[in-house]
């Protein structure tokens, strides 16, 4: 019996099909390689920023203890130490989350659990909205109010200080911190809190109690979150931190943490002194891995 | 006493609210007290002028570059990345080292990112101090949040869908692009809503990529300022507050507008298509 369709039609349906076949295959291939894109990227940053920062200690006989542990940072004359900027990076840090953590950390419980619907409804969304407005801005006005506040009450000749850096990151920090840690405590299933509650506990002690602990890994990420924006900061600390070249001993010192090191010199600095500055971004990046590291060993401590 | 420290905690909680909305009105509502005088139609589409008196338009266009720029090179890249990762790959070690890499871009700080474009877009590849760089830079910084979201907006179209358009004889990248890309499509427009705040609020990165020259920039491969280094470069050198908050008003309220679209995007096309 013969074929319904010609010799001819059935060789341009194969064809069609094989061009089918063909494009099917050679998109695979390109959403993988978008897909790796993401995988280049990283290696290229990890590798431009660590083969450029190591340069000096490798190539040029600078030692890698002098430069985290020395307290003279003098382009110029070829010193460079950082240990100040260490501190100030990790005070500045931790300030701010003694400070941000529990405040935000309170707010999110009370949208998600004691607060009105009606209130929860209007705040919520505008403090996820304040995460988004740009960073310059908290620092812009940290020199407009924060600085001058802390200037007149404290008696400062300056009132760029450590302080102020602490203040702004932890009000920073705080929209990222409520937003995540509030929607982690919305997902916490209604069950629990009706079990506690038959139970003859309290509604705060149920919240404390049941509902915060069973939030904890989501809140975990919202501190996670909150970090890493107050750790990375640079421009709004720049204009709130003084930038003086010192170890801090007190709260009023003028500081220049890791990050504002970067941004203030990158714009002049050439040679060795360039590389000290990737070389200064290395120990940023090891320092968040450091934290991240350790909360994440926290929390699961905390589990059991 | 149980009922006391019930109390107290219930107090910490009002209280602990009460502070944080209050900060954040204070913030908020200073910048606008600080800046409204300046805001006309001159201020917003007037050129530059180093006297001050001057416009802030070129800083507006060279916003609008990055983002154009950013955006286009980092929304097919990030879709179709997605799309592998869900729709293609098998779950497997490759899987997990692109997944590893995307969530280690996220936790990048900017400044880093920024390191990293003026070595690498700026010296390298000897784009110099330009949009064109900057706008290289932030494509990775955005990278990781389109792909995230696409991620998230594909895990929500319904097997289903998938099962009863391959069932009628088409082929998988016929369903992809027919049937799974437009159901969604609102998740996707979100997350590059959501991108272009970043870019918009970006600073350190573009600080270090993009320079600093304030005037209109003739070609993308000019050294310009977007407005938040505007907005910084004023506050720092010369100390002009209101001009700042000025920039604060607009930064503030193209986010408004951003986050007022997306929540408005994905809830018309969520109801268009189911």
């Amino acid at each position: 019996m013969p074929s319904p369709l010609t010799e001819k039609q059935t060789l341009e349906i194969g064809k069609s099909n094989k061009r089918k076949y063909m494009l099917e295959k050679l998109s695979a291939r390109i959403f993988l390689l978008c897909a790796l894109l993401s995988v280049l990227s990283l290696l290229l940053i990890v590798g431009f920023v660590f083969y450029k920062g190591s340069h000096p200690f490798v190539a040029e006989g600078y030692s890698f203890i002098d430069f985290v542990f020395g307290v003279d940072w003098v382009p110029s004359e070829g010193k460079f130490g950082i240990f100040p900027m260490i501190v100030a990076s990790v005070f500045a840090t931790f300030g701010a989350l003694i400070i941000g953590v529990p405040i935000g950390l309170f707010t999110a419980i009370f949208l998600a659990e004691i607060a009105p619907k009606s209130i929860a409804k209007i705040i919520s969304p505008a403090v996820q909205l304040l995460a988004g407005i740009p960073s310059v801005l908290y620092g812009v006005f940290g020199l407009a109010i924060i600085v001058p506040f802390l200037q007149n009450n404290l008696g400062l000749a300056k009132g760029q200080s450590l302080l102020a850096i602490i203040l702004v990151l932890a009000i920073m920090m705080l929209p990222t911190i409520v937003t995540v840690a509030e929607t982690a405590i919305r997902a916490v299933p209604k069950t629990y809190r009706e079990g506690s509650l038959a139970l003859g506990a309290s509604q705060i002690g149920t919240i404390f109690k049941v509902v915060v602990p069973a939030a904890k890994s989501g809140i975990m990420a919202a501190i996670v979150l909150g970090l890493g924006r107050a750790i990375g900061e640079t421009m709004a600390v720049i204009l709130v931190a003084g930038n003086s070249l010192i170890i801090p001993t007190s709260l009023t010192d003028s500081v220049r943490p890791l990050t504002t090191n970067i941004a203030l010199e990158m714009g002049y600095a050439f040679g060795t002194h360039q590389e000290m500055l990737f070389a200064t971004g290395i120990v940023l990046f090891s320092f968040i891995l450091l934290l991240n590291f350790v909360l994440a060993k926290i929390s699961s401590k905390g589990g059991n | 006493m149980r009922k006391f420290k019930d109390n107290l905690l219930r107090g910490l909680l009002w209280f602990s609210a009460f502070l944080t909305v209050a900060v954040l009105v204070t913030i908020v509502g200073y910048i606008f007290y600080k800046g409204y005088r300046l805001i006309n139609f001159d201020f917003i589409f007037g050129d530059y002028s180093p006297a001050g008196d001057g416009g802030i338009w070129p800083m507006i266009v060279t916003t609008i570059y990055t983002i154009a720029i950013s955006l286009l090179i980092a929304t097919p890249i990030g879709i179709l990345a997605a799309v592998y990762l869900q729709e293609y790959a098998k779950q497997g070690r490759l899987v997990k080292t692109i997944r590893f890499a995307t969530e280690s871009l996220t936790g990048i700080p900017s400044i880093i990112y920024g390191l990293f474009g003026a070595v690498f877009f700026v010296t390298t590849l000897k784009l110099g101090m330009s949009i064109i760089a900057a706008s290289l830079t932030l494509t990775i910084i955005v990278l990781p949040v389109i792909i995230r979201t696409t991620e998230e907006a594909l895990k929500t179209v319904p097997h289903s869908y998938r099962e009863g358009s391959l069932a009628l004889g088409t082929t998988k990248l016929q369903t992809l692009y027919k049937v799974i890309l437009p159901s969604a499509m609102p998740g996707i427009l979100s997350g590059i809503i959501l991108s272009i705040g970043r870019i918009v609020g970006e600073s350190a990165a573009i600080f270090l990529t993009a320079g600093t020259v304030a005037a209109m920039p003739e070609s993308i491969f000019s050294s310009a300022r977007t407005l938040t280094v505007h907005s910084y470069l004023v506050t720092q050198e010369s100390g002009d507050i209101e001009l700042a908050a000025a920039i604060g008003i607009v930064l503030i309220v193209i986010i408004l507008v951003l986050n007022l679209s997306a929540t408005f995007i994905s809830k018309k096309l969520n109801k268009a298509d189911y």
